[in-house]
């Protein structure tokens, strides 16, 4: 089999040869008849196979040549320059890169253009005279590369990039090392001439360089202290901001009084490392989303007619502004954004977005049909009924669990240890104090600010960060893509799983068919075939791709009855194709029972000259390992199915899933989230495994949300992990790595409080010299981020 | 006087580090490193463009 030279798919259907390559498809073909025309063919050097199929619709940007969207879309506009930006989910190589740097040599229209690899964005410099922004989108889709433009564009007002950790942990840095070169002269030479002489500049410099370690590097721990201990939390920030304070008022007092160098090095030290675990537990995957609603889908515009001098007319209109009553057109593929009242056309929608329900389904004129769906087949005329804004899906949005923070409610396992250790610490330092009080009362004060700055738990507040951080990166390579750090020790408290069906545990593709019924002879076969090809319902489209393909007889007539099924002729032989009432109204009552049974899946019937031959009934195919993935997940936890298709595949799953896994069908998006609530109200903690926007509540709602998909690029509602399909019997593992992270940082716990021990032993006695503190806070750190790291490294050779 | 010197040189690499990561220079840490490989690539890609004309000037 050839593989097209641009995209690397088989050539299955055809094989279009040109200059010696194969391509799958003409748009291919054309691709790269772009590219080699204009000197661009490096781009096939660079990898192989780069590119992506390129896809058009007619008419779809015609609404880019609107001035009032192309307002809200670009960045910058002056005169004939422009810039805009746009989201290209199909970048993925190095040639991809070095194809859209080179646009300009495309067109000279475009000035330069600069790809951001990882948010997997472009930015282009355009002067509007030579190329317009709807031809330059259209540029981009000829070649590949459609960006994506939705609702979500038109609203996004200019998001500032939050660099303050950077420039935190830069400032604690760059004083951390200015200070540890002016103590170090003190650490040995105690009594040498030239140091004797400079010590006084030399303290003061480092005092200079801890001020705005504290008081800017510093502020968050003093803020999340403060505000832990208003509301009654000792956070493991009060620990930290307490041994901040001390570090610096002793350190002040000393060098005021000239008793001594202070403890500046230990200070700044340790608020660079705690720094450097929060940068690092900080890993963002900046092309995925997690905070996606119904506007990341939602086309910007829409296609309205409406009557002028008693002409019909078209006109492209942002979606927002449809009012009830306004006539819309929706074309092949295009996303229903309100909900409305069918006109005119053959509507064939598919749902899966809102339900999840897999099939499409057909409505005749005046029929009501729903905001999300997806428009399959030809043109058809709408009126809208309600706005965008009031429609039924996107009032699912105004559920409070979409605007309330889920991360507040949640105690973390540092949090939960730092309440006793502070209390601890507290305990020692005033009882250290007391004794020396009694015995030699003038190391009372020493000894009290000595505990307080070496209990300061750095290496306490590292172990969490350090290894979710790492174990983060960890289930990223391995395409688990989780928001952040904390969602680790939430998984690994999860106690009760729910999945989602359609989607989620099935494969979106439907490629498991059944026939049932009279053997077919080889004529009729290739009639079949011949007429499924010509029909574009997806179901003939899937059914057809299923097939081995026979020798193929183009039907001699061809009749497509919508919402019905096909009828063909070829020679003498005449076929039906379609549901069981087109293909066979006069069924025997007896046969009755034994169709609806088989209506619940889904079928096509097949019937030649007037003869009922049989049906194919279409499976969803259940992923790869789920049997197996469930057992292991029921050992200790509660497994939910919860559906929004109907109970037709009740019987089947049964025999996959473990026993006293609970199955619910028809449930609405709603029903789903009350679901879910209702399971936390009775102590649980949910997880939700889902796909699509109609379990967008339940994954807002679920203490952890997944999101499976097959391609992690295109979109995915709101949630907290993102897992690519191809991992999904991985689950079971993700959570049993949680568990083991949470050990982990049990055991860094234990090894930080046995320094802080040996660091306590020498605060008691009075006998904490900066230099011990200097070498045990950061040894301490260093040892406990050596330590997660390497243990985190250990524990996921499984997942290999 | 050295030590001045020294707070002053560090405080200048410390100023342009700030305004390096407030030009976003840090924001993409990728694309530049594959950007790089491809200027070279690209001069070679050049005297392809030529090779016709170098062909008729040698016949």
């Amino acid at each position: 089999m050839e593989s097209c030279f641009h995209c690397g798919e088989e050539c299955l259907e055809e094989n279009i040869l040109y200059k010696e390559k194969s391509f799958c498809c003409s748009g291919c073909k054309t691709v790269f008849e772009i590219l080699n025309s204009n000197d661009l063919s490096y781009y096939y050097d660079l990898e192989n196979a780069p590119g992506i199929s390129p896809k058009i619709r007619d008419g779809k940007y015609d609404y880019l040549d609107n001035t009032e969207i192309m307002d809200k879309l670009l960045e910058f506009d002056h005169g004939d320059t422009k810039i805009v930006s746009f989201s290209i989910p199909s970048i993925h190589c190095s040639s991809c890169i070095w194809i859209l740097e080179n646009l300009n040599k495309l067109h000279k229209g475009i000035k330069s253009s600069q790809v951001d690899f990882p948010k997997k964005t472009i930015r282009l410099n355009f002067s509007s005279e030579e190329i317009g922004l709807k031809n330059l989108v259209l540029l981009l889709t000829r070649i590949g590369y459609e960006p994506n433009i939705s609702l979500d564009n038109y609203e996004s007002t200019e998001k500032s990039v939050d660099r303050s950790l950077i420039y935190k942990l830069g400032v604690a840095g760059f004083a951390f090392g200015n200070i540890m070169f002016l103590s170090f002269p003190e650490y040995f030479e105690i009594n040498e001439f030239w140091l004797e002489r400079f010590k006084h500049l030399f303290r003061w410099l480092m005092f200079a360089f801890s001020l705005p370690v504290v008081f800017y590097s510093g502020k968050d721990y003093f803020i999340s202290a403060f505000k832990g201990l208003r509301s009654g939390l000792l956070n493991i920030d009060v620990p930290i901001a307490l041994g901040i304070t001390v570090l610096f008022l002793r350190s002040t007092a000393e060098i005021v009084f000239d008793m001594g160098t202070g403890f500046f090095d230990s200070l700044s030290g340790l608020v660079f490392f705690l720094l450097l675990g929060k940068f690092f537990q900080q890993k963002t995957y900046s092309f995925l989303s997690f905070e996606r609603d119904y506007k990341s889908y939602f086309p910007i515009a829409v296609t309205r007619i409406f009557k002028e001098n008693g002409e019909n007319r078209e006109e492209q209109i942002q979606v927002y502004k449809i009012k009830k009553g306004d006539r819309i057109i929706i074309r092949n593929e295009e996303l229903i954004p309100m909900d409305a009242i069918l006109i005119k056309g053959d509507a064939n929608i598919d749902y899966s977005f809102v339900t999840g329900e897999a099939e499409p389904v057909s409505k005749k004129s005046g029929e009501k049909v729903y905001a999300g769906g997806r428009q399959q087949g030809g043109i058809i005329e709408l009126e809208a009924l309600k706005p965008v804004k009031q429609s039924y899906l996107t009032e699912l949005w105004s559920d409070e669990v979409f605007s309330k923070e889920k991360r507040s409610i949640f105690q973390n396992l540092t949090n939960q240890i730092s309440k006793r250790f502070t209390y601890a610490v507290l305990t020692i330092a005033i009882l250290s104090t007391a004794f020396w009080m009694i015995y030699e009362p003038s190391k009372a004060w020493n000894v009290f600010t000595a505990v307080l700055i070496i209990a300061c738990p750095c290496a306490i507040a590292l172990a969490a960060p350090f290894t979710l951080g790492n174990l983060l990166r960890i289930f990223g390579k391995n395409h688990l893509y989780l928001k952040d750090a904390n969602i680790i020790e939430k998984t690994a408290e999860i106690d009760t799983v729910v999945f989602d069906k359609t989607g989620t545990i099935t494969a979106s593709e439907r490629d498991h068919i059944e026939y049932e019924g009279i053997e077919l002879t080889d004529e009729e076969k290739q009639l079949l075939s011949g007429s499924l090809r010509a029909s574009n319902h997806p179901l003939s489209r899937s059914l057809y791709n299923i097939l081995k393909k026979h020798n193929i007889s183009s039907p001699d007539s061809f009749t497509e009855h919508t919402g019905q099924g096909l009828e063909s002729t070829y020679k003498d032989l005449r076929m039906k194709i379609g549901s069981s009432g087109f293909v066979n109204p006069t069924v025997t009552v007896d046969a009755k029972v034994q169709q609806k049974k088989r209506v619940e899946k889904t079928s096509v019937f097949i019937s030649a000259n007037d003869q009922y031959k049989g049906c194919f009934s279409f499976h969803n195919s259940y992923r790869e390992g789920l049997a197996e993935l469930l057992q292991e997940l029921s050992k200790y936890r509660e497994l939910i199915i919860l559906s929004g298709d109907n109970d037709g595949e009740r019987e089947r799953l049964q025999g996959m899933v473990p026993e006293g896994t609970k199955m619910y069908f028809d449930q609405k998006p709603g029903n789903k989230l009350q679901f879910i609530k209702d399971l936390q109200k009775n102590k649980r903690k949910v997880m939700m495994v889902g796909d699509g926007l109609n379990d967008a509540g339940a994954l807002a709602q679920s203490d952890v949300g997944i999101v499976i998909s097959e391609d992690v690029n295109v979109f995915s509602p709101a949630c907290d992990g993102i897992l690519d399909a191809k991992k999904f019997r991985d689950l079971a593992k993700f959570f049993e790595l949680s568990k083991s992270a949470i050990k982990i940082i049990k055991l860094s716990f234990f090894l930080s409080l046995i320094y802080n021990l040996i660091g306590l032993g020498f605060a008691v006695s009075g006998n904490l010299m900066p230099v011990v503190a200097a070498i045990l806070m950061p040894l301490s750190s260093i040892s406990i981020v050596v330590f997660t790291t390497l243990a985190t490294q250990f524990i996921s050779k499984k997942l290999k | 006087m050295l030590l001045a010197i020294s707070v002053v040189v560090a405080i200048i690499f410390f100023i342009a580090f700030i305004v390096s990561v407030k030009k976003g220079q840090y924001d993409d840490v990728y694309t530049p490193s594959v950007r790089m490989l491809f200027d070279d690539e690209l001069v070679k890609s050049k005297p392809k463009e030529n090779q016709p004309v170098n062909k008729v000037k040698s016949n």
